[in-house]
Order: structure tokens, then C-alpha cells, then sequence
């Protein structure tokens, strides 16, 4: 089982879209496929959005806090979409959504960005 | 299922592993009816110690071996992932939530806290140079009771 990230630049907005499973062997490829987008790209905000996203551990957390602080170091946001349960359980113990928002799908959290902006 | 029975896996410390380990340990899991809840938490804490036995016990050393012990005994299942490798220093402070000793690999120290929550038990024994232990334990409320 692998995983496939899926990036696509959306006006000033990152939507990263994560298939497959998220663990230490996989977030390398995660890390370094949105770094380069956030530093090459025009984008400011990025939505993680995880709906056929099937497993996902403390690994991917790992991944996912240090693109957030690449993110607000530049004064973007990063909000997340179409969250399993399973995956919901893991950002809530992990407090993670005290820093980021959950939305519904991509077009809801697309419209709360475009209101930041 | 009636009496005891037991697995033992062992693997090389790569994290192509990883994924190996904790559907191994799934498909072993399955002959007690989980439901994807249950399944899902065993995955979880089963990838989380195998990837601290890699990462931290050995360094990513691949020459080196990880084992998984697995028991189904009544309706619960024990679970042991067992490193031989440089074991760590303090369990108090391993264990607290956030605490990685290695933040530079962008490791978010969560997975104890995610072992302890996802099982119903959780213990874990270390010896500096002499490997850690783990030891976890889930009771699967098996579906086909609900239909009884």
C-alpha cells in the first residue's frame, strides 16, 4: 500500500489531495512534493484535502504540522477537508485542530480562504 | 474462538515494513470480527511502535530485526513489538505527549499517547543498549455478539 499526493494550484491556494496511507515511510514524498510547491509556487493557503485518505499515524501529524509552520511563517493558512473518522480521532488527540480549521469539502474550505485573502 | 493462539513476525528494520507489519497483524486480527474501528486502532498502535522500534531502536539500520508477538486469547489480543537496539533513556519523559527526541525528522511525539488511547493497555520496557519492549492489549466486542 502506498500513497499518492495530488497537488494543484488554485489561484493563491494549495489544494494537496492525499490517496492511499500516510505513515513514516510514505510522509518523505508528502514533505518534500509540498515543500517545493510552497516555495516554487504563488500559493499562500493550502487545503489538505483528505478524503481517500485510508490510514494515517502520528507520522503523517508529524508532516502535516511542519508544512503548517512553513505555511504561517508566510502568513498563509492551512485548513483541512473531508476528514474520515479515523483520521478525525488522531487531529483531535493531537490537538491539532486548535490551529487548523475542518471543512466540509473543497468548496466550502476554498470559499473560507478566499474570504481571508 | 476458544483457547489460545499465537503469531510471531519478524522483519528487517525498513520502513517499507511499516505497512507489512500492521496488515499482517490485521489479517491476523480479523478471525475475531473487528469492526473497522477496532481494525483501525490496531493498525495504528501496531504501525506506531514498529516505526519508533525502526526510527529509534536501530536508526533505520536495515540489517537489523523487528518482531511482533501477537496472542488471540478469548475475545482480546496482545500484541509485543520488540527491538534489540540502543533502548531508551527515559520512559517518563518518552511518553509525554509532544515529547520527540528527534524533532528534526519533523516527528510529532504523539505516538505514545496514540498507543495508550487506541488500546486498553499499554506498557512499555526499555534498557539503554538493550532494546525496547512493548506491550499492548485490545478486547474486540465482536460483531456477531450483536446479532445474537
Amino acid at each position: 500500500m502506498s500513497l499518492q499526493a495530488e497537488l494543484e494550484h488554485y489561484r493563491n491556494v494549495l489544494i494537496v489531495r492525499l490517496r492511499g496511507e500516510l505513515d513514516h515511510h510514505t510522509a518523505d514524498v508528502v514533505r518534500y512534493k509540498m515543500e517545493e510547491a510552497l516555495l516554487h509556487g504563488r500559493s499562500d493557503h493550502v487545503i489538505l484535502s483528505l478524503k481517500e485518505l485510508q490510514f494515517m499515524d502520528s507520522s503523517g501529524l508529524g508532516v502535516i504540522l511542519g508544512r503548517y509552520k512553513q505555511v504561517k511563517s508566510k502568513g498563509g493558512k492551512m485548513v483541512v477537508c473531508d476528514v474520515n473518522p479515523s483520521v478525525h480521532r488522531l487531529f483531535e488527540l493531537s490537538g491539532l485542530f486548535k490551529i487548523l480549521t475542518i471543512h466540509d469539502d473543497e468548496r466550502t474550505a476554498i470559499s473560507s480562504l478566499e474570504v481571508v485573502s | 474462538m476458544n483457547g489460545l493462539n499465537e503469531m510471531t513476525l519478524s522483519f528487517s528494520a525498513r520502513s517499507e515494513n511499516e505497512a507489512f507489519a500492521r496488515i499482517a497483524v490485521a489479517a491476523f486480527v480479523s478471525q475475531l470480527d473487528p469492526t473497522l474501528e477496532e481494525l483501525n486502532d490496531l493498525k495504528t498502535a501496531v504501525s506506531e511502535a514498529v516505526t519508533n522500534a525502526i526510527i529509534h531502536g536501530y536508526e533505520s539500520d536495515p540489517s537489523c530485526q523487528v518482531t511482533i508477538e501477537a496472542r488471540i486469547e478469548g475475545d482480546s489480543v496482545s500484541i509485543a513489538v520488540l527491538d534489540s537496539g540502543s533502548g531508551i533513556e527515559d520512559l517518563e519523559l518518552a511518553r509525554q505527549p509532544l515529547y520527540t527526541s528527534k524533532p528534526e525528522l519533523e516527528r510529532s511525539g504523539m505516538g505514545f499517547t496514540i498507543m495508550e488511547n487506541f488500546m486498553d493497555r499499554f506498557e512499555v520496557s526499555s534498557r539503554l543498549g538493550g532494546g525496547t519492549r512493548v506491550e499492548m492489549l485490545k478486547r474486540i466486542e465482536s460483531k456477531k455478539a450483536l446479532y445474537n
